[in-house]
């Protein structure tokens, strides 16, 4: 009886301990965590519901009165009442669809060459990553200056080699590849993130093609693509991202010209809301943003699954 | 696995090139910043300015008050800097170290603000700063920092600190410390490394920042160097040789810092991608 009850006893208090236990390590997890939950509650949530109210609002700065207007400012936006919104938004997927590509694949094959054993590799490496750090602002004054029609570098070079100039930024159909081409510049990031991808698969499995005889092609179509597909599906969310969001080189470089040819959705969303101090119809397309970024993200999750393999996991 | 001689040249060569192409606006950049203006209008271009006009470094960073952007950019990164520091250590350590229930959950809707497009939280924050009187004040560019620090930054040490063995901490917990011992007196010191990463890239951020302080501030005497830079432009817009010699001078410390602290640059953007 006494043993039995001994046992209970002890069960009992280790119950407790634990408990004791558990509940400390809640209260320091929370408190260590609270600056982070408070930020998010305060710069995220908070705003964000915040944004989505104003969005069914006329808020005016130098308005006196604000008034709740419902969906005017979507049924205005897709009514094609405000020809803008349509221009901004095909202008960014354009943007998109021509940058996205672009940066994965040449990222893609510059980090295959860096992973190659050449001399002065860590050289190399350092001159494709040094643009990616350079200030946006100061990286569209020295590309405003390359692409400058009559003295600039690239269109010297193009008429030294007997090839038609262009007015890069200042053409109409050739502002959105030329915005492209300096953000190419910055793809330093994208290429250590796949070199430290290429890093992780394993040499033994190319050597397996060399014993079946199978060239660099057969390497990079059955090894290296497929085992990098985590990589290319990470970087590739992050390049859409980023890329709908592109606003100071759209600033610098254009302020939307020529003809509002280069009207980004956030360079408009900005002009909107601070220059015209419009922020309940810039809410409006905030939301809009939102909106395209999230069916996208979940676009490219949906679809990983045929495309992206992940190691160790069962076909 | 051995690379041909073939291979290996041809790879050599592509790199050469590409990374030719890289450096290009560098020295583009470079050698405009000390050339006058008939310099710049000689064709063809030269490569190596005859004579060098180094006194356009001392024109453009005086034509603008450069002294006092520099300072402005300097109080705003040091603040950003701190705040970050501390606060994401602080954060990544209870997202890692302690084991409280609910904690993943979390963690993972606070990791879903990422995913948030800046233009949403964009508008109701200004007007919460305005409203709060501190528009046209360093306030709102450096107060968020001191709240997580930003969760890309919670994430990488959130990482970093799982790959650090727990033996530690229990050990120390069981001779009687408390979790802020552990964290300062074993966390910190061992992951100097991705500390070191954390503040780099939060230096570069916050350094290049230009979206917040165009919203922010409205003075000129409390401009940053990349809002200076912008206006700079906006009144010596033909005067290439000034804007490049100003430009350089803002890309100049990035360069600095960078090389500096390259090998956590890359071991950092490594810890980052994917191997969690």
């Amino acid at each position: 009886m006494e043993i039995s009850a001994n046992t209970g006893n002890s069960v009992k208090t280790a119950a407790k301990k634990s408990t004791k236990r558990e509940r400390k390590a809640l209260f320091y997890g929370l408190l260590f965590t609270s600056p982070a939950i408070l930020g998010f509650i305060i710069y995220t949530l908070g705003p964000m519901i915040a944004s989505l109210y104003l969005s069914l609002t006329d808020y005016n700065v130098f308005k006196d009165t604000t008034s709740f207007i419902g969906l005017d400012n979507y049924i205005k936006l897709f009514s094609g009442e405000d020809d803008l919104f349509y221009k901004s938004l095909g202008t960014t997927f354009y943007f998109v669809i021509l940058r996205v590509p672009a940066v994965i694949i040449i990222s893609f094959f510059l980090a295959i060459l860096l992973n190659m054993n050449v001399k002065g590799r860590a050289i190399f490496r350092t001159i494709i990553y040094l643009p990616s750090i350079v200030p946006a602002v100061a990286a569209s004054m020295i590309w405003l200056w390359l692409m400058n029609p009559d003295l600039g570098l690239l269109n010297m070079a193009l008429s030294w080699l007997h090839l038609p100039t262009s007015n890069w930024l200042f053409g109409e159909g050739s502002v959105i590849p030329s915005i492209v081409l300096t953000t190419l510049w910055g793809i330093g990031g994208t290429v250590i993130i796949f070199l430290a991808g290429l890093s992780g698969v394993p040499k033994s499995y190319y050597e397996a093609i060399d014993v079946d005889g199978g060239g660099w092609y057969s390497k990079l179509r059955h090894i290296t693509i497929p085992m990098l597909t985590p990589t290319i599906f990470f970087n590739t969310i992050m390049t859409i991202i980023g890329s709908f969001q592109v606003f100071s080189e759209a600033y610098i470089l254009t302020q939307g010209g020529p003809n509002n040819k280069s009207l980004f959705f956030v360079f408009y969303l900005w002009r909107t809301a601070f220059r015209d101090t419009e922020m309940g119809y810039a809410s409006a397309l905030a939301w809009v943003l939102f909106i395209i970024i999230m069916i996208f993200t979940v676009l490219v999750f949906k679809t990983s699954k045929s495309w992206v393999h992940y190691e160790g996991e069962k076909q | 696995m051995r690379e041909s001689r073939l291979k290996l040249t041809a790879g050599f060569t592509s790199l050469l090139i590409v990374s030719a192409m890289f450096i290009v606006p560098f020295l583009w950049l470079l050698r405009s910043s000390v050339m006058d203006l008939s310099q710049i209008f000689i064709m063809p271009p030269q490569w190596i300015p005859k004579p060098f006009h180094f006194e356009n470094f001392k024109e453009a960073l005086t034509v603008v008050p450069f002294g006092a952007f520099f300072k402005n950019t300097l109080i705003i990164v040091a603040g950003v800097l701190i705040g970050t520091v501390v606060s994401s250590t602080i954060a990544a350590f209870g997202f890692s170290r302690i084991k409280w229930k609910g904690r993943d959950m979390v963690f993972a809707i606070l990791m879903s603000s990422m995913m948030l497009p800046g233009a949403v939280t964009l508008i109701p924050s200004f007007i919460g700063w305005k409203e709060l009187g501190f528009y046209d004040t360093f306030y709102p560019l450096i107060v968020p920092a001191y709240f997580g620090g930003g969760m890309f930054n919670i994430f990488l040490l959130r990482q970093f600190y799982m790959s650090i063995p727990q033996d530690f901490d229990e050990a120390a917990l069981v001779d009687g410390a408390n979790y802020f011992q552990i964290y300062w007196r074993i966390l910190l010191p061992l992951s100097r490394s991705a500390v070191i990463v954390v503040a780099l890239f939060t230096f570069l951020a916050s350094w290049n920042d230009f979206m917040g302080p165009l919203i922010y501030l409205k003075s000129d005497s409390r401009f940053t160097l990349a809002l200076g830079l912008q206006m700079f432009q906006g009144s010596y817009n033909a005067q290439w040789d000034l804007l490049m010699a100003a430009s350089t001078a803002v890309v100049l410390p990035c360069v600095l810092v960078f090389l500096l602290g390259q090998r956590f640059f890359l071991e950092g953007i490594t810890l980052t991608g994917l191997k969690g």
